[in-house]
């Protein structure tokens, strides 16, 4: 900096340049983001006032302003209804279930540092970066009811066979159990980044005091992450909002419609071309996300004064 | 009490064993099964091993059914990602150099679209793209995710650790803007570089949504949406779809060995936003 001022050809360069160069380099990036992350929710607040479908869509005199006549048959169509209510139950049986198996993963991988439990944590990851639709057909398979192994291992054993994929309540289950084995593996990594981030002193003085491993887990190691807890809880919580993929692969319609709002949104949209209709779920999906992501603001707020 | 705790770490050891052979399982017999003739991979009981050892289903994805242009589709897509990425490192660059108006209003807008899923937006930016004459090409599907709020956050975190003095030294040897960004910046961002990298090529390698909605011509097709359509025939070909499913995973667990640690790294980064 002080060099700077005092060479004058440096000076002038600083001069002539700030004006247009970080415009050069945000600009593109910028100008992406605000077509694709903010200018849809605007488009779909003023789509979900029309009609909007796919005559309109050829010919725009056939679309007419309709107020909010969508938002009002919206809610009051039993699918849409359904497919929260499901959303609500996936998400009680799922964000436990991912938290705690998560959790006691990573407890557990973080338990000795040898070369064995470092290479465990590579199976762990392994389905968080594979594609959702590959690991919806392996499921998929091992559904099926006539040549699944599932079915004949229960078999084996005397139980079975369980209609994974033809009860629409089981389905529901099943396809939720593969949303879970995935979830795991990328909630072990970041559990596991906060347990790596706790004082080893801690430890030691509990350990000092006599506390046994499990007392330390308890009443140490478990408190400090409660960040990290909270944190995999809304995050989990959101993700099942978009549920989307494994349904999408693995249930036929329209039995998926009604297991997510985004199926039902993506149903609404690109199979019935409703695209008004479509976008005013669109926005009461993203409403509800709002106020979660806003709670979620409000409780790290009071996690951190506590 | 050294024996109680060896003892409980083969404990752990074992259940934690037990629980990767239940996250790795679905994948081997992924494998196994695409080795397997029609038959047999329909068979009751079911064989672990391929007792014929089959390419067939390979070469019915490859020859018969269009997976080799789905492929080519997909690499088209990982590479529109990757012009996305350089972008975001420019805009990281600048965002954390540069001081400028309506600099932290911008990078505000930045991080608020992170709140908003493409669950939401498909619709509008299905709409938005139609308008442009995008739907139904590679442009089109690659666009909506050329650029995210998170990553350009982890840019211009990681940019923001580069000393001044190193930029105000090679402005003052002389180098234009442009320069600075490629001999000076690009050099020392590897680390970021490799991080976005890799999540780059997964994101684009695995992304479904986009394609789904956009591609509405099986020209467009990529892989996961040809994967997908695999499960709409009406007679399960169970070898066909693991081989198909085999094609996207297996070049990803190819990426994940060689990379591990800038994979495992972004991901904890992207937790901890």
């Amino acid at each position: 900096m002080n060099l700077a001022r005092t060479l004058p050809a440096a000076r002038a360069r600083r001069i002539r340049w700030p004006s247009a160069t970080p415009y050069l380099l945000v600009g593109p990036a910028f100008l992406l983001l605000v077509v694709f992350g903010a200018l849809p929710i605007v488009v779909a607040a003023g789509v979900s006032l029309t009609n909007l479908d796919i005559a309109g869509l050829g010919d725009p005199s056939k679309v007419r302003l309709v107020g909010l006549d969508n938002y009002v048959t919206l809610f009051q169509d039993p699918d849409f209804w359904a497919s929260l209510a499901s959303t609500a139950f996936l998400v009680l049986i799922g964000v436990p279930s991912i938290v705690g198996l998560s959790l006691l993963a990573a407890l557990g991988l973080d338990h000795a540092d040898n070369r064995f439990f470092r290479a465990l944590r590579v199976f762990y990851f392994l389905p968080a970066i594979t594609a959702i639709v590959a690991i919806s057909l392996i499921w998929g398979y091992l559904y099926n009811s006539e040549f699944g192994l599932l079915n004949y291992l229960l078999g084996l054993v005397g139980l079975g066979p369980v209609p994974w994929l033809s009860d629409p309540f089981v389905a529901r289950l099943s396809v939720a159990v593969v949303a879970v084995w995935r979830a795991v593996g990328l909630n072990t990594i970041i559990f596991l980044a906060a347990l790596q981030g706790i004082p080893v002193e801690y430890r030691e003085a509990a350990a000092i005091d006599g506390a046994s491993a499990w007392r330390t887990t308890r009443s140490i190691v478990v408190p400090l992450l409660r960040f990290a807890i909270l944190f995999v809880s809304i995050t989990t919580l959101i993700s099942w909002m978009q549920f989307f993929d494994e349904p999408f692969v693995l249930q036929k319609w329209p039995a998926n419609a009604t297991t997510s709002v985004s199926l039902y949104i993506y149903f609404q949209g690109f199979r019935f071309n409703e695209f008004g209709f479509a976008s005013a779920a669109s926005l009461v999906l993203f409403a509800i996300i709002l106020v979660v992501t806003a709670a979620q603001l409000r409780v790290r707020r009071l996690a951190d004064a506590a | 009490m050294r024996r109680s705790q060896r003892i409980r770490t083969l404990a752990i050891g074992a259940a934690l064993a037990l629980g990767a052979v239940v996250t790795s399982f679905p994948f081997v017999w992924m494998v196994l099964s695409s080795l397997k003739p029609l038959s047999e991979s329909r068979s009751i009981p079911p064989t672990v091993l391929p007792s014929t050892l089959t390419f067939d289903a390979y070469q019915q994805l490859f020859s018969q059914l269009d997976f080799a242009r789905y492929l080519l589709n997909t690499l088209g897509v990982v590479a529109l990602s990757f012009v996305g990425m350089l972008l975001v490192v420019v805009a990281g660059y600048g965002f954390a150099k540069f001081r400028f108006p309506f600099r932290d209003a911008m990078f505000m807008v930045a991080l608020a679209t992170m709140m908003i899923p493409a669950q939401v937006t498909m619709i509008p930016t299905f709409l938005i793209l139609n308008g442009v004459h995008l739907v139904n090409t590679l442009l089109g599907i690659a666009a909506p995710t050329l650029v995210s709020g998170f990553t350009l956050f982890l840019a211009r975190q990681f940019m923001t650790t580069i000393p001044d003095e190193i930029l105000e030294a090679a402005r003052l040897d002389g180098a234009g803007e442009l320069r600075v960004l490629r001999s000076v910046v690009m050099p020392m961002s590897k680390p970021i570089l490799a991080v976005l990298g890799v999540l780059t090529f997964i994101g684009g390698w695995n992304s479904f949504l986009w394609p789904l909605v956009i591609a509405t011509d099986s020209d467009n097709y990529t892989l996961s949406v040809g994967l997908s359509l695999l499960n709409r025939q009406l007679t399960v070909n169970p070898a066909l779809q693991m081989a198909g499913a085999s094609v996207m995973v297996v070049p990803i667990l190819i990426v994940f060995v060689l990379l591990q640690r800038h994979i495992v790294r972004g991901f904890a980064l992207s937790g901890l936003k």
